[in-house]
């Protein structure tokens, strides 16, 4: 059950480009929209936008998020929500002797905030580590 | 989010499901009339909830006389507990795609 709510997915990649030029490509919109999703991202603490897909059957193709901490040319961390569990997102940007060593790192798969403040009284942290189990259980 | 994930997380976003699933999967095989009688809900809510289920495959319904009986079927859980893999190749292919840019940026 633990081990689900924080289990974390990481990424990294070697860039040859500065730091300054990565941040641009994570915190302006157009650009955003260019390599992740469309959005209505504000390089500010605080706010709250969307990333948007394509939708599908079973899903609007909508990410709730919220910019958690920001520090220019360094890191990024914002939340994603979707479908009632929540994440954090937050990039990591190393300046390198070519570049830029880039790290995101997807965590805390849990309950989403939204959906606990909603009043959700079965969470979503136990039902993962419930049928983690049953699909143990299935092999 | 591949499809099977999404519709599978849609539908276990309602806590009345996810309570109905885990009951089926405990329990085993059940009627709607039993999974209302400890459910709080009515049986046409409990009968809309089972359709939800059933529509992502969680649940297959069995008829017998006036009777639908339900089982869980936990191995259509499979997509949503792959999920951090599914989001583990999400961002190999958008990290592909930032470096596109980036490079178009340079011109």
């Amino acid at each position: 059950m633990t081990t689900a709510a924080t289990r974390s997915v990481v990424i990294e990649k070697e860039l040859p480009h500065p730091p300054q030029k990565i941040w641009r490509a994570l915190t302006e919109g157009p650009l955003i929209q260019e390599w992740l999703m469309e959005n209505d991202f504000q390089p500010a603490v605080g706010h709250a936008f969307t990333l948007r897909m394509k939708p599908m059957p079973g899903w609007n193709g909508i990410i709730e998020c919220r910019v958690l901490a920001m520090e220019p040319c360094k890191t990024l961390s914002y939340t994603w929500g979707t479908l009632g569990l929540g994440t954090v997102v937050t990039f990591t940007l190393t300046p390198t002797e070519t570049g830029t060593h880039l790290r995101v790192e997807q965590s805390g798969f849990g309950p989403d905030r939204e959906a606990n403040y909603k009043g959700a009284q079965y969470g979503w942290q136990n039902f993962i580590g419930n049928l983690e189990r049953v699909v143990a259980g299935l092999e | 989010m591949p499809i099977a994930a999404g519709v599978l997380f849609k539908s276990l976003a309602d806590p009345t499901r996810r309570a109905l699933f885990e009951r089926l999967s405990r329990d085993g095989e059940q009627t709607v009339r039993m999974l209302t009688d400890r459910s709080g809900v009515s049986q046409p809510a409990v009968s809309k909830h089972l359709g939800v289920l059933r529509h992502a495959g969680l649940v297959r319904a069995r008829h017998r006389g006036r009777q639908t009986h339900y089982t869980a079927q936990p191995k259509a859980l499979a997509p949503l507990v792959d999920w951090m893999t599914y989001y583990s190749s999400f961002w190999h292919d958008r990290f592909d795609r930032l470096e596109d840019l980036l490079k178009r940026m340079d011109q």
